[in-house]
């Protein structure tokens, strides 16, 4: 892909490249806008921005990735999403071949999510201003009449379910780009949870608390944050989170911590102890929820400590960290 | 007089040298220490007196004395009760059982004999049964137990030995001891039932002073194993109980400060290096694998004394805690925790207010070093260097591992009773109930907090938080400086005193520069440093994971010094090829060039891994924190080194580095020689001791240093300390090596105390 002189031509380029893949009615109509009806109840929007190292990595790409991880965001307010916008930035000399990959990419996750990419974007950068592609996009959706889920909806007593294993997108994405070999591929999780979260909200209505995905920063972060957001703590059992044993192996390896390691299609829910049971039921029901289980509970705490215990007794303070994570013995 | 003086029979001593000398006046406890007025007879004596033979658990620290005007004289002398708030503290640490009361529970004709609990006021539990200040009964865990008529009598008389000894107790009145099984009491005598299960190979649960201990048969492998199976302790040594100092002169060979430190009141678990003809089958191998030392402590509680007479041979004495938590000191607790690791509890009913770990020493090179500061040491206040007394008040929360806080103010400074490891959920709730509970008993409002500079220790997270909460500044210290402070301050260096060569030998340390330090020499003083040179960098590969896995830094060691390939092909087909062969060496070598998790670390505690990794010391991975290296110390222990490994030093931009790189080669052809480990590991301490002391010197000599201080985790390992030491004698230079205040991360509240300190005051 070029920039300046003839980037016109090669927007027009890659705009028909979009529609043809995207394929619907709104994004052919040719405006800088989609306009669809506003339906009852409310809605929600969210929007994120996608840079990654490698672009393509086993388990998914940019592309796929670009479109579940904003659907993910959508569906976590117990939503159901609608439409997605998305905008490229794409660095000078790009390989055209590449940008229809990814391309291709969104197209299909879109269409097994069935939502909708309505408009875009696209901006071709001067070499070393970008690196490959940069994705951003918007999503909206609506939620359910009634259902008011919130990082600071969790009470002391709430059980504490995650969808699946942990640490796959992470470290399939850092095995790739670092060229680490490993006895077995590990893909990453990407995937769209919408589906999950609607036979989660159908099981769990009123008892569902929140949901969130837990990405960057893993499942670690994403409990802290709820947990300074709610004023609690929690206490979870590390036997009871399911981590993949080649990713447990390659955690061991790295130095990490399963638990901060980013996750790109698992979600953690804080459901009312007497919900419990169904929402669990009803997660494993699903494709995306096989392996869901119950991994531990909200307790009052004037520290808001996210702790792991073991079992053999002992709780591990799993903190927030304020970057990457150190080494702390002496 | 001040000092510590209050709460340990200081007024009673006071008032029978009285009546010797024919002073007539009185005595009382008051803000500042002891006050006495005297207005006839020898003063001069009796002054003299009692500074020259204090009480057994007083320390006088400063007698001052002033003309008493106007005063009427009259007869006799007297105790005064003081008025209870204007007392100052009475929170010393607990003292083992005294000769007095050793013999009277022996005796068949005292009261208390084989009473449990017996104590006076020169013995006895004080801070671990301390609830409130000031320091007597109803602020005590002993304010359940209402005194008989005979032991009120004893209480109020000031000739008796427990006067105003405020724990007293006897069988009539005080706490009672029982075993339990299954949480049901089994009759008879307690002592001699769990005297013979222990001989029997059982384990039990023992209630102490500070907490519980587990305990079995020392002799028994069968019964050391179960104990380390069920407690989930695969190899870190054990700590043992002896009878009597007889007992341990079977298993050890015992200098003269040895014997009286395990003789002191503080009474902490002393390493003592191995005899060389310990009687067959006296101890299981099982209690200290690969170690050429054991822990051993005296009984230093009656019940101790009782019980071990009774099975009369060594006991294994464990903390009684499950593994990374702190130890119970509850009986429920110990019950649900411990239950499942015993097959009896020895329990009794005086609670226990603080939880105290049994303290650990080492003598080396002649003087105390304590490796654990707790049971017997804390609370005892420790006195800053001259220049501090007009500093404000310091709250220092101290590190991540082996942690403790320190409180200063005025020209003292109290470190805190050893805490624990922070990540534990439970150690930190001990930690914040210390900080607490220390502010509360010492009456402190710090005006600074200080803590380390590593962003995601919880006790740098606490003291963010407790900053805030008091509106006062935070001071971050980084951590060799807070070692090398520590070791300066409790040496007496002054204030404003010229700068010193530190040199921190450590584990790690966040460092300034994003990278982790652990090898440094820095130009100090108290409110500064600068880096002159550290062990040369090299990566820590996969982070905390090559805390844990040795072998990785003998990777990272070959591979920066002298490339791989060629250090494969040096290994050629030795044992040690075989064990790196199985392990992911690709990998890690891609972690260490891409720098993923990998930060660069002049540590010299991971040094020591690698080439404990070199010998096959805990290759795989550590099940204990130290082992590789304590391994290695015992290798090389008692064997005399014919030579050194050499250390270059280079420039690399503004600093030096120590540079292992010729250390390596020579440990290579060693190897590949078939030297024996021991002789390996000894070339390689004397080398790394006479580096560290030769580059020392150099650069105290370039800065015109005042002295130079030793601290650091690395300087435990005795083997080292003894060497660095003796390359240093006779530099002109005082050395600032820790004693009472540890070397490890134990002291590193008592350093940033003294840096946050001296910041204030500049
Ligand atoms: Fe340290
Ligand atoms: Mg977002
Ligand atoms: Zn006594
Ligand atoms: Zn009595």
């Amino acid at each position: 892909l070029s920039h300046g002189a003839g980037g016109r031509a090669m927007a027009q380029l890659v705009a028909d490249l979009f529609v043809a893949a995207f394929d619907n009615d709104m994004l052919s109509a040719g405006n800088d806008q989609a306009a669809f009806d506003v339906s009852e109840g409310r809605m929600v929007m969210t929007t994120d921005g996608y840079v990654v190292s490698p672009l393509f990595f086993p388990g998914g790409d940019i592309g796929s990735l670009s479109v579940h991880g904003t659907i993910n965001d959508v569906a976590m307010a117990g939503a159901r999403p609608l439409y997605l916008s998305a905008s490229f930035i794409i660095e000078e000399g790009f390989a055209l071949s590449d940008l229809s990959r990814i391309v291709g990419s969104m197209a299909a996750a879109a269409r097994d999510a069935r939502v909708k990419i309505v408009t875009g974007d696209t901006k071709v950068v001067e070499r070393g201003k970008a690196d490959g592609v940069f994705i951003s996009t918007t999503g909206v959706g609506v939620v359910p009449e009634g259902l008011n889920l919130s990082a600071d909806a969790a009470r002391p007593g709430d059980k504490v379910l995650l969808s699946g294993t942990i640490g796959d997108h992470g470290i399939a994405v850092m095995s790739k780009r670092e060229n680490l070999t490993f006895d077995t591929e590990i893909l990453s999780d990407s995937a769209a949870l919408h589906g999950l979260v609607a036979a989660m909200v159908a099981a769990g209505g009123p008892g569902l608390r929140l949901m969130r995905d837990p990405t960057r920063g893993g499942l670690a972060a994403t409990l802290n944050e709820v947990a300074a957001s709610s004023g609690v703590g929690f206490k979870l059992e590390e036997a009871a989170i399911p981590v993949r044993p080649q990713v447990h192996a390659a955690c061991e390896f790295l130095g990490l911590d399963p638990l901060y390691v980013a996750n790109e299609g698992k979600l953690v829910a804080v459901v009312a102890p007497d919900h419990a049971e169904a929402v669990l039921t009803a997660m494993r029901a699903h494709p995306l929820g096989l392996d869901a289980a119950p991994i531990g509970e909200v307790v009052a705490d004037d520290n808001r400590f996210v702790q792991l215990t073991t079992a053999f007794g002992g709780g591990r303070i799993v903190d927030w960290l304020s970057g990457d994570q150190l080494p702390r013995i002496c | 007089m001040r000092g510590q003086v209050q709460g340990v029979g200081f007024r009673p001593f006071v008032w029978r040298l009285a009546a010797e000398f024919g002073i007539s006046g009185d005595v009382r406890n008051d803000g500042e220490g002891v006050l006495i007025r005297a207005f006839a007879g020898d003063v001069d004596g009796f002054v003299g007196a009692i500074k020259e033979n204090p009480p057994p658990l007083a320390h006088i620290d400063t007698v001052e004395r002033a003309p008493l005007a106007g005063t009427a004289v009259q007869p006799g002398f007297s105790i005064v009760e003081t008025d209870r708030s204007s007392a100052r503290t009475g929170a010393t640490p607990d003292a083992a059982m005294c000769p007095a009361c050793h013999a009277e529970i022996l005796d068949p004709e005292e009261r208390r004999h084989r009473y449990a609990f017996a104590n006076c006021t020169h013995c006895g539990p004080r801070f671990s049964i301390l609830e409130n200040i000031p320091y007597d009964r109803a602020s005590t865990t002993m304010r359940a137990f209402d005194m008989c008529p005979s032991c009120r009598a004893e209480y109020e008389d000031p000739a008796d030995r427990r006067f105003h000894a405020q724990p007293i107790a006897c069988p009539d009145c005080g706490p009672r001891l029982w075993l339990e099984r299954d949480g049901v009491e089994i009759e008879g005598d307690a002592i001699a039932a769990a005297a013979k299960l222990l001989r029997a190979g059982k384990i039990l649960g023992i209630k102490g002073i500070g907490g519980f201990h587990l305990a079995c048969d020392a002799a028994n492998e069968d019964a050391v194993r179960l104990l380390r199976e069920r407690k989930r302790r695969p190899k870190k040594p054990f700590a043992l109980m002896a009878p009597d100092m007889d007992a341990i002169r079977c298993h050890a060979a015992l200098s003269p400060a040895e014997e009286a430190l395990l003789n002191d009141p503080a009474a902490p678990i002393v390493l003592l290096e191995k005899a060389d003809d310990i009687p067959a089958g006296s101890l299981a191998p099982a209690l200290a694998p690969g170690l050429s030392v054991l822990g051993w402590m005296l009984p230093y509680s009656p019940l101790h004394a009782l019980l071990m007479a009774a099975v009369d041979g060594p006991l294994v004495m464990t903390s009684g805690n499950r593994s990374g938590e702190p130890q119970a000191i509850g009986n429920d607790e110990a019950g649900t925790k411990l239950g499942p690791f015993v097959d009896a509890f020895l329990m009794h009913d005086r609670p226990i207010a603080r939880r105290l770990d049994d303290s650990v020493a080492r003598i080396v090179s002649g003087d105390i070093r304590l490796l654990r500061r707790a049971r017997g040491y804390a609370p005892a206040s420790l006195d800053l260097p001259p220049g501090f007394k007009s500093a404000p008040p310091v709250a220092a929360f101290g590190g991540e591992l082996k942690s403790a806080l320190c409180l200063s103010r005025a020209g003292t400074a109290i470190l805190s009773h050893h805490l624990g490891d922070l990540e534990d959920a439970l150690s930190f709730g001990e930690f914040q109930k210390a900080a607490k509970d220390y502010s509360r008993l010492f009456d402190h409002c710090p005006q600074i907090v200080a803590a380390d500079l590593h962003p995601d220790y919880r006790a740098t997270r606490f003291a963010e938080a407790e900053a805030e909460r008091l509106g006062v500044p935070l001071t971050r210290v980084q951590h060799h400086h807070a070692h090398i402070a520590s070791a300066m301050a409790e040496n007496g260096w002054p204030a404003d005193g010229a700068p010193v060569l530190g040199v921190a030998l450590d584990g790690l340390g966040y460092g300034p520069d994003g990278t982790v330090w652990g090898g440094e020499f820095l130009a100090a003083t108290y409110s500064g440093f600068t880096r002159l040179a550290c062990l040369r960098p090299v990566p820590l590969a996969g982070g905390d994971a090559a805390n844990r896995e040795p072998w990785r830094n003998l990777v990272a060691q070959l591979d920066t010094a002298m490339g791989w390939d060629v250090a494969q092909k040096r290994l050629g087909k030795s044992a040690l090829a075989g064990l790196l062969s199985e392990k992911p060496v690709a990998n890690l070598r891609v972690l260490m060039q891409r720098r993923l998790n990998s930060p660069l670390t002049s540590s010299t505690g991971r040094l020591f891994d690698a080439v404990g990794a070199a010998l096959g010391l805990a290759f795989d991975r550590l099940t204990y924190e130290g082992e590789a290296a304590m391994e290695l110390e015992a290798l090389g222990a008692g064997i005399s080194p014919d030579r050194a490994y050499p250390f270059a030093v280079v420039e690399a931009g503004n600093i030096r580095h120590l540079d292992p790189v010729p250390m390596w080669d020579a440990l290579l052809t060693d190897l590949a020689d078939g030297m024996p480990p021991g002789q390996i590991s000894a070339r390689f301490h004397l080398g790394l001791a006479r580096a560290t002391a030769q580059l020392a010197k150099k650069l105290a000599d370039e800065i015109s240093a005042g002295a130079i201080a030793l601290s650091g985790g690395v300087f435990q390992n005795a083997l080292l300390m003894r060497q660095v030491a003796e390359e240093l004698d006779g530099c002109g230079l005082p050395v600032l090596a820790q004693r009472e205040v540890p070397a490890n991360d134990g002291g590193l509240a008592f350093g940033q105390a003294a840096v946050a300190a001296a910041r204030a005051l500049r």
